[in-house]
């Protein structure tokens, strides 16, 4: 039989505040346990919450740039459970009034084709702590830094029918985000991290199958090995006369499998109610204005504009458009350089190989899109050859530097006098006087390949200094 | 000194008459002698309580007295204490240090009180009668085989008995009047985001506030411009000025129409307590004020609301007690489960582990429709019924409750007959407005008050006629005789 994967995704986004969402505490990943904690996020007695407004204005870019609506009154409710890392015994999030409502989502797959993929949702809650089994000998530990950390939960129909489609869904997710500034993005960080709910039916049925869910997966790739071995197991399960069992499952990347979390016969009620101690959220039209006035140019309009005004490829402008960084380092080297297509070269191909050769962020970059700029404008003005400013790249980014003084100290000019080039030229032809008859009494057609043997010689001459164009002209005279 | 009211010792320390640490010491004694049988206060401070003193003394003797500069009072002890035991009368937080000031303790700190100790209350506020406390029942001043009322009962008895001039105390369905009713005080109830409930340990936060118990509505007033004041740290705290309520007391109440609820006044009054608020409403009357009939049609399910809502909050507050962070944990847990059932079972009392059941039932998947949804519905129409009866009326009058105080296990049996503790006093809770009881007579040598219900942030208003009455009649003055002068 053939089979209909049905896919949709939960993506939790940590936003990128200063303090938590409902207490001053600081948010600052990776710090001892429990420093980041304050006397809210301990859920002392008598300790309130209060909302950080920057949350808000989040949430609602967010919203404004997948064009969504935006809930004039959105609500914060209580979920309640009891779990060690959960501090108050509920989670502060919203329920049936969220500050985002539905939107749908253009993707570009990789065949070119477009899909559109609709939001249910997005809205704000509370990320919990951690619980820490290692460390303690017959005990768990509890790290609530993380508690009370600001998150978006986006929350997709099941409209995705393949893995490689939820991979482009969750990076696209990723892309707006940052360009937002409003997440950094770090999966690693557990800064974005998604749940995927997974069905399948046959080929052609209306009805939607039993969804498992897949829980925390933190990496694009995960994404795509979690979706497709779930899919398999749910396969088997129903072509062995089984059926699938809705549940909350967990991949282990390691064995490349998916297994249940916790068996649930019954539904957890968690009792959500609106929560008493927050008031709803209120904006109005101004609030909003203001805010959508301040969006950047999101990556949708970026990769347009690359390609309209930088003439740049379908692939060329998407790939550079994909992270703000990086398309904000490349327009600053096109526009120093005025030339965008040699520009997307270089940051493509010299700068990202070097990138994921040190295994660092675009903004750790040790040169400058403004040095890197004038360094393609030497190559343009033929100060040097392509081959050295691959040296020069090679230097500027271990040694740093200015790009004209590093030329000049390194001697890595290349020489286009006239002069200097017939001299070496004549030197050339009298030192391989037999080659110079050689190539006078050949037919023309086999001068072409000789040619670049006295073109080799100069530039050998000129330890690889001389202007090579130049070269070629002079010694086709002299020959 | 013990006889003094707050404006008395703010006169009497700007004279010289005495210092603030002879009163605060002189009190501190009077509680260690007397206390013992009241069982008023759950703990004294009687170091800081001097040390504040004695900087209250040297701020005056600078020209910088301020406020309340001075003047002993009591904390209620919800209110989180900065190195003191907080517990609110819970076995679960008998060894819970508050680490922080809740904002009101702040606030009355640096108007210069001096707070000699935290008083006795129902477990987490839970309570009519003040049977609930972990650390036992306080007793009634004025007969102490009788319930003070609660849940604020340890403030109303201290300040009755005369172990404190006044005291800070909370109201989620009447737990400020109904004690200031059944010790003979003055208690004040504010609207609804008036006094800030950051570190003030929650019960049902959407009803919750706190408010001032003295003898004198003058007394109620001064305390409440310290309390009182917006605070970021609670986001139901409004942003309004606090008015001066000390200032306009001995405006005229001419033309100030009272209204009378039908819903109360009506054949099923206990007919004493009937008599007496009837006779107070005549002095007000003979001082100008109107006496209009107004109409709460809502009135009689105000306590079927409440004890949904009440309690679908408390079950939720009261989760963060599950004995990982602080508080009781029971002895040698075998597992995450056996930690939350056996901490939470073994620390919470009865009343408590009841309103958590009803809480939960009444959030649950299938009843929150039926119940919780329901009860906010009526909510709005009780809040709706005041905004129409305040057309007519510029107060709201009526017993502060049913009777003068009942006997220690007279009620425990019988939830349903506690809960009926709060027929006049949960209606101004569920629409969030002012209320205050004031003594208005004495049924057989036991005190019985009358209530007052304002427009939002009327306090002003309500505090201006109490103490107008209070300059007529002197009920206030009255002290229970083992406590008065004398002793």
């Amino acid at each position: 039989m053939e089979w209909e994967i049905v896919i949709g995704l939960e993506v939790h986004v940590q936003l990128k505040t200063n303090s938590k969402i409902f207490s001053g505490a600081a948010v600052d990943f990776g710090q001892e346990p429990n420093t980041n904690a304050c006397a809210i996020d301990l859920a002392l007695p008598g300790t309130l919450p209060v909302l950080n407004a920057e949350v808000t204005a989040m949430a609602v870019k967010f919203g404004l740039a997948v064009d969504a609506e935006i809930s004039r009154r959105s609500v914060f409710e209580r979920k309640n459970y009891f779990y060690p890392d959960l501090p108050k015994g509920y989670q502060t999030t919203q329920l049936d009034e969220p500050i985002v409502g539905k939107a749908t989502i253009m993707l570009e797959l990789e065949d070119g084709t477009e899909k559109a993929v609709r939001l249910h949702h997005a809205h704000l809650e509370e990320d919990a702590g951690k619980s820490l089994h290692e460390d303690f000998a017959g005990m768990s530990g509890i790290d609530l830094n993380r508690a009370g950390t600001a998150l978006i939960e986006i929350v997709s129909e099941p409209d995705m029918r393949s893995s490689e489609e939820a991979v482009t869904f969750l990076k696209k997710i990723h892309s707006i985000v940052t360009y937002l500034d409003i997440s950094d993005g770090e999966m690693s960080q557990g800064s974005l991290r998604c749940d995927a709910n997974v069905s399948i039916r046959p080929m052609g049925q209306e009805e939607l199958g039993t969804r498992a869910e897949i829980k925390n997966i933190n990496s694009f790739r995960f994404v795509e090995r979690a979706i497709a071995v779930e899919v398999e197991r749910q396969i088997d399960v129903i072509s062995d006369g089984g059926t699938v069992a809705q549940e909350t499952r967990l991949y282990d990347a390691d064995k490349n499998e998916t297994r249940p979390m916790r068996s649930k016969e019954v539904a957890n009620d968690y009792r959500y109610f609106p929560c008493p101690d927050l008031l709803p959220v209120e904006l109005d039209d101004a609030y909003i204005q203001s805010l959508k006035d301040s969006l950047p140019e999101l990556p949708d309009a970026k990769r347009k504009r690359f390609s309209q005004d930088y003439g740049l490829s379908k692939y060329d402008a998407n790939l550079l458009t994909q992270e703000r960084p990086l398309a904000d380092y490349y327009e600053l080297v096109a526009d120093e350089c005025k030339d965008s297509k040699l520009a997307a070269n270089w940051v493509m191909g010299e700068l990202s190989a070097q990138l994921n050769k040190e295994d660092i962020k675009i903004s750790a970059a040790p040169l400058s899109a403004i040095t890197l700029g004038q360094l393609i404008t030497r190559v343009i003005d033929g100060t040097i050859s392509g081959k050295q400013a691959k040296q020069l790249f090679e230097l500027l980014w271990t040694e740093g530097g200015e790009v004209d003084q590093t030329i000049e100290a390194k001697g890595l000019k290349q020489v286009s006098d006239s002069g200097a080039i017939e001299s070496m030229t004549d030197q050339v032809i009298a030192d391989n006087s037999q080659q110079v008859e050689n190539y006078r009494s050949a037919p023309e057609d086999k001068r072409k390949k000789m040619f670049g043997f006295f073109v080799g010689q100069v530039m050998k001459l000129s330890q690889g200094q001389a202007n090579p164009a130049e070269v070629n002209k002079i010694l086709k005279e002299k020959l | 000194m013990h006889n003094k009211t707050i404006r008395e010792i703010l006169n009497d320390l700007a004279s010289g008459e005495y210092s603030s640490r002879e009163i605060t010491s002189s009190l501190l004694d009077r509680i260690k002698k007397l206390d013992p049988e009241l069982n008023s206060f759950i703990s004294l401070t009687e170091d800081q309580a001097l040390a504040a003193a004695d900087s209250a003394d040297s701020a005056r003797s600078r020209g910088e007295a301020k406020g309340l500069c001075g003047v002993p009072i009591a904390h209620k002890d919800i209110f989180c204490t900065k190195g003191v035991r907080t517990s609110a009368g819970s076995k679960m937080l008998d060894n819970f240090i508050a680490p922080y000031d809740a904002t009101l303790v702040k606030n009355v700190a640096d108007s210069g009180a001096v707070c000699l100790g935290k008083t006795n209350m129902d477990e987490f506020a839970m309570g009519s009668s003040n049977e609930t406390s972990y650390y036992g029942p306080v007793k009634n001043p004025w007969d102490t085989d009788r319930v003070p009322g609660g849940s604020s009962g340890g403030s109303a008895a201290a300040v009755a008995a005369r172990l404190v001039p006044g005291a800070t105390a909370t109201d989620t369905g009447g737990s400020i009047r109904q004690p200031a009713s059944l010790c003979g005080v003055t208690g004040v109830k504010p609207t609804y985001g008036r006094v800030s409930r950051y570190g003030m340990i929650a019960f049902a936060s959407s009803l919750d506030q706190a408010g001032p118990i003295a003898r004198t509505a003058e007394d109620c007033a001064l305390l409440l411009e310290s309390m009182a004041g917006f605070d970021p740290m609670d986001s139901t705290c409004i942003d309004k000025q606090v008015p001066k309520y000390s200032e306009s007391l001995t405006d005229s109440i001419k033309g100030l129409r009272i209204g009378l609820p039908k819903q109360y006044f009506n054949a099923d009054i206990n007919s004493e307590v009937g008599t007496l608020v009837d006779n107070a409403l005549n002095e007000l009357k003979n001082a100008g004020a109107e006496l209009v009939e107004v109409d709460l049609p809502h009135a009689d399910l105000a306590i079927p609301t409440y004890y949904v809502v009440a309690p679908a909050e408390c079950s939720t507050n009261l989760s963060r007690y599950d004995g990982v962070r602080y508080g009781y944990r029971c002895e040698d847990p075998k597992d995450l489960k056996d930690l939350y059932c056996r901490s939470r079972s073994e620390a919470f009392g009865d009343e408590v582990k009841r309103r958590i059941l009803v809480g939960t039932y009444v959030l649950s998947a299938g009843f929150y429709d039926a119940y919780y949804r329901q009860a906010q519905k009526i909510r709005r129409l009780v809040q709706q019924d005041y905004i129409t009866a305040f057309e007519k009326a510029d107060l709201i009058a009526s017993p502060a409750a049913l009777s003068t105080a009942f006997k220690f296990g007279e009620k425990t049996a019988d939830p349903i007959q506690m809960y009926q503790e709060d027929l006049y006093t949960i209606p101004a809770n569920l629409a969030g407005l002012p209320a205050m009881s004031m003594p208005c007579g004495l049924i057989e040598g036991l005190p019985i008050g009358m209530q007052f219900v304002g427009r939002q942030f009327e306090e002003a208003r309500m505090l201006n006629a109490a103490h107008q009455y209070q300059m007529l009649t002197d009920w206030h003055t009255q002290s229970p005789s083992e406590y008065g002068s004398a002793k």
